[in-house]
């Protein structure tokens, strides 16, 4: 089997994937991107959430092949290069981060809700980061780092 | 002897201590960057999988890997009879458990084969393809079916102890009963008898899952007598001893290398994957890489639950007087840590109060469930609520105000906390008042919303051994190597920050990266909240060293600016490096001699409101304090607070793991289901107390267990308070509102 998609802006093509392969484990395990996380595996901690074709998923999920001829972002291609987005800027200056298990996924799902809503209330960022579960913090920092980064995005 | 500089001067010379320097390692973090076991490959690897007992007790008549084995992708398949070369027992408290099992099984989950394979996927399917041959045999599945009369016993073989349970000499095997604790002062009888008040209840606490985002994790690769290891463990020495033991190696031959981790809170403490891993890739003769599911996580490692049967007795005039408590503790099917568990949850038993008497006599049993071991906080969380709630129904009956009670009770600094040990070190009546103006005692209060307060203690510290190197390299830069395992609470930035502090450097230019047991001097373990203070304390040592070097070599004091000409004059060119070096050893008297090394503060404040209709508790407010002596990084402080603040919110509230028959029942997220932002107060506050009485650097004492038995505490007592005393936890919405409905029953029978 033969899938070909974009990943990151790339063109991307795995070859000999099993039909069964979630979009998680062709991006971790066959297209060397390991930020997306493999913590559930169920749909219901968010830790590998990607965009596929603008939209965020749990990339364990998706079937690979449901991926094919479409487009995928990952935490690694959020921001190019050495750049840090703002959202993941303010992660790191909120304290958000502790083991950093979850964080790709949320950096992903926090973009995902500036994306939709630049401005959200904290409602509406408790709700949209409900599918993402971290286990270190109080949530209270990832909260604070929504609020930041879309003050920085607003500017 | 050193000198500490006072918070002025680091304030003056512009030092990182005390102040919320950012986690060095947050930008790989937020890029993805960071490559946790999982993540990691070694060349050649394969797959592990693993084939788990459908049953909870019984023996193996026979397994028959035989399809399996000729399934394309696999290499081999490990069954129990593999293992009669060594000694194939395990268990740092008692060497109880097999590798894999060998002739019978103890739990439903537990492991009986391990497949490995080129893919997953080869190995998944190869695992589906082994039959084994049960006889199932009686399961005591819970506290009442392993301690009744004719109870099936979960062991029958003589106990070996282990080699790192510190419990002195392990008393014989009761039944299921695999360890007790004692606890006796005073004339508990004529304490009570003399009381003018008594309380008596059964207190039922539910088991929790440490819940860790990244699961257990391992990758082994054996070649000849030498064993390599990617693991996420917590305690990697301790891990490298016990599989040098095992297998039958000489200890330094087994070399464990420990990257980030995804959490731990105990679930990771001591050994997990470890064996099977080594066991099956032994039999490869490949390196295997095993990651477990979420569900095989949970069967691995989870809290104890317990009943504690507790009375306490009073004056009138609100003095407490006697505590006598009776402790079951649910092991499992291995003792694991339930030993130290236990242990520890009977010095926490009678709270941090002045008695005239006391009785704590914990039991720690074997059930046929999966093994339960650390988690943040054992002991005290256990024990805390209970015994909170019994102090407010002393207050409640006497028409004293919860404060006001605590505040005549409480042990102050430098009293016993018991016979013999280390006296109280924390100033806990200041501590739990600040928790109540945190909160708002004194506001007033509406219908079906109740505030509580908690206080406890917990013996931490574990045993005091850290090693610590400081390295300064040629170009001037400075590696801290210290094994801590950095699990997200930041002993990679704290580290450094210690070290940066003594030699008058900024942070930035010192670093400290992952544990890899061949080159990172020992350290005991990394949980118990010792790194910052024992670990720190040898990081600390070593960076006077490294200074004391410099300073020879200046003939007096060394500027920071100088280092690098200093080091080059030493040398004679740009190179060679110095290395400062320190450790941290039971020494003298006080701490590091009697144990425990420090009392973690566990003080805590809540407000819920209750829903009458169905039962639902809802956490409004918080208040944790963080009682550390000395915040290096007061922002990790507070995060260590708010973290573990919420994971008492989930274990008060609504974290359980459930048995059906043996048989796990809460395997998966949905049905265990753990705290997100919808479930945070509105208001977690977090206030740091420091006093420089720790005995860590700088006057440091660790943080960030003491707040999960603080708020579990307080929401009980302040659903208490709503007016719905409930004797069990988690506060379930259908427990709180059975007890709203028989309060009901009984008023209308009045």
């Amino acid at each position: 089997m033969r899938i070909a998609l974009n990943v990151n802006g790339e063109p991307r093509e795995v070859v000999a994937a099993w039909e069964g392969e979630s979009l998680l484990f062709v991006l971790r395990e066959r297209l060397g991107l390991p930020g997306s996380k493999n913590a559930c595996e169920q749909g219901e901690c968010g830790s590998c959430t990607v965009y596929l074709d603008g939209v965020p998923v749990c990339a364990c999920l998706v079937l690979a092949a449901q991926a094919d001829g479409r487009e995928v972002l990952t935490v690694e291609g959020i921001a190019a290069g050495d750049e840090l987005h703002p959202v993941q800027r303010a992660f790191v200056e909120c304290g958000a981060v502790q083991c950093g298990f979850c964080t790709p996924g949320l950096v992903v799902a926090a973009h995902a809700l500036l994306e939709a809503n630049p401005d959200p209330g904290d409602g509406e960022i408790r709700e949209a980061l409900a599918g993402n579960v971290c286990r270190c913090t109080g949530y209270e920092k990832i909260l604070e780092a929504v609020r930041v980064a879309s003050a920085e995005m607003s500017r | 002897m050193t000198t500490t500089p006072t918070p002025q001067q680091h304030l003056e010379t512009g030092s990182a201590l005390g102040h919320s320097v950012p986690r060095k390692d947050s930008a790989q973090k937020i890029r993805g960057q960071v490559k946790y076991v999982g993540d990691t490959e070694v060349p050649g690897m394969l797959h592990g999988k693993v084939l788990r007992s459908e049953i909870p007790a019984g023996r193996i008549r026979s397994i028959d890997a035989s399809a399996a084995e000729a399934m394309p992708g696999v290499v081999c398949v490990l069954v129990g009879t593999d293992l009669l070369d060594i000694d194939p027992y395990y268990g740092h408290a008692i060497r109880d458990r097999p590798i894999i099992a060998i002739d019978r099984v103890r739990f439903a989950g537990e492991p009986v084969a391990v497949v490995a394979a080129e893919t997953e996927e080869q190995a998944e399917a190869a695992v589906r393809a082994i039959r084994v041959d049960y006889e199932p045999t009686p399961a005591a599945t819970d506290l009442d079916g392993a301690t009744g009369p004719g109870a099936p016993l979960v062991h029958e073989e003589p106990a070996r102890g282990g080699a790192f349970h510190g419990l002195g000499n392990l008393p014989e095997r009761l039944g299921n009963v695999c360890y007790r604790y004692e606890l006796d002062w005073g004339d508990l009888d004529a304490a009570f008898a003399a009381a003018d008040v008594v309380v008596e209840g059964t207190f039922e606490f539910g088991s929790a899952y440490q819940y860790s985002m990244e699961t257990h994790a391992c990758i082994a690769q054996v070649d000849g007598d030498e064993i390599t290891m990617w693991a996420n463990c917590q305690h990697p020495f301790l891990v490298r001893a016990e599989m040098a033991s095992v297998f039958g190696v000489p200890l330094s031959n087994v070399r464990i290398i420990v990257p980030f981790l995804g959490g731990g809170f105990g679930s990771k403490s001591y050994t997990r994957l470890e064996p099977l891993t080594i066991a099956v890739a032994r039999k490869a003769r490949r390196p295997v890489r095993v990651v477990a599911r979420v569900d095989e996580a949970i069967l691995t490692s989870r809290q104890h639950s317990c009943r504690i049967h507790l009375r306490t007795a009073a004056r009138n005039d609100g003095t407490l007087v006697a505590r006598q408590a009776v402790c079951l503790f649910d092991t499992g099917a291995y003792a694991d840590n339930g030993p130290r568990v236990v242990a520890t949850a009977g010095d926490a038993a009678p709270g941090p109060y002045r008695w005239e008497a006391v009785s704590v006599v914990a039991d720690c049993v074997y059930t046929n469930v999966s093994p339960a071991g650390s988690y943040r906080a054992f002991g005290a969380v256990h024990q805390q609520w209970a015994g909170e709630l019994q102090v407010d129904e002393i207050a409640r009956k006497l028409g004293i105000d919860p404060l006001e009670i605590r505040r005549r009770n409480l042990l102050r600094h430098g009293e016993d906390v018991r016979p013999g040990g280390k006296p109280l070190d924390g100033d806990l009546i200041g501590d739990v008042e600040k928790a109540a103006a945190a909160l708002g005692w004194d506001r007033p209060r509406t219908e079906w919303v109740g505030r509580g307060l908690s206080v406890g203690v917990l013996a931490a510290g574990a045993h005091p051994v850290s090693c610590a190197t400081v390295r300064m390299e040629a170009d001037g830069l400075i590696t801290v190597n210290c094994g801590t395992t950095e699990v997200g609470q930041g002993a990679r930035t704290v580290m450094p920050q210690i070290a940066a502090e003594v030699l008058g450097l900024p942070v930035d230019r010192v670093r400290m990266g992952g544990t890899d047991t061949r080159f990172t001097p020992y350290d005991r373990s990394t949980g118990a909240s010792r790194s910052t203070t024992v670990a720190g304390l040898a990081v600390q040592r070593a960076a006077e060293d490294l200074r004391r070097q410099l300073e020879d070599m200046a003939g007096g004091e060394a500027d920071p600016a100088e280092y690098l000409n200093l080091m080059r004059g030493h040398f004679g060119f740009a190179g060679g490096e110095l290395i400062g070096r320190a450790d941290v050893h039971p020494e003298g008297s006080g701490s590091y001699a009697e144990g425990p090394v420090f009392w973690e503060v566990a003080v805590g404040a809540a407000e819920v409101e209750v829903d009458p209709d169905t039962g639902v508790v809802r956490a409004l407010r918080t208040a944790t304090i963080a009682d550390v002596g000395r915040a290096i990084n007061p922002a990790f402080v507070e995060r260590q607070d708010e973290g573990g603040g919420i994971q008492g919110l989930g274990t008060g509230l609504f974290e359980e793991v459930l048995f059906d028959g043996g048989h796990l029942s809460t395997e998966t997220l949905l049905e265990y289901r753990v705290p997100t932002t919808r479930d945070i107060p509105r208001e977690m506050s977090c206030v740091i107390v420091e006093n420089a009485d720790g005995p860590g650097p700088f006057g440091a004492k660790g943080c960030g267990e003491g707040a999960l038995a603080a708020v579990a505490a307080a929401l009980a007592t302040a659903v208490a308070d709503a007016g719905v005393p409930v004797n069990q936890l988690p506060l379930t919405p259908e427990r709180v509102w059975r007890a709203i409905q028989s309060r009901n029953d009984k008023r209308s029978e009045v």
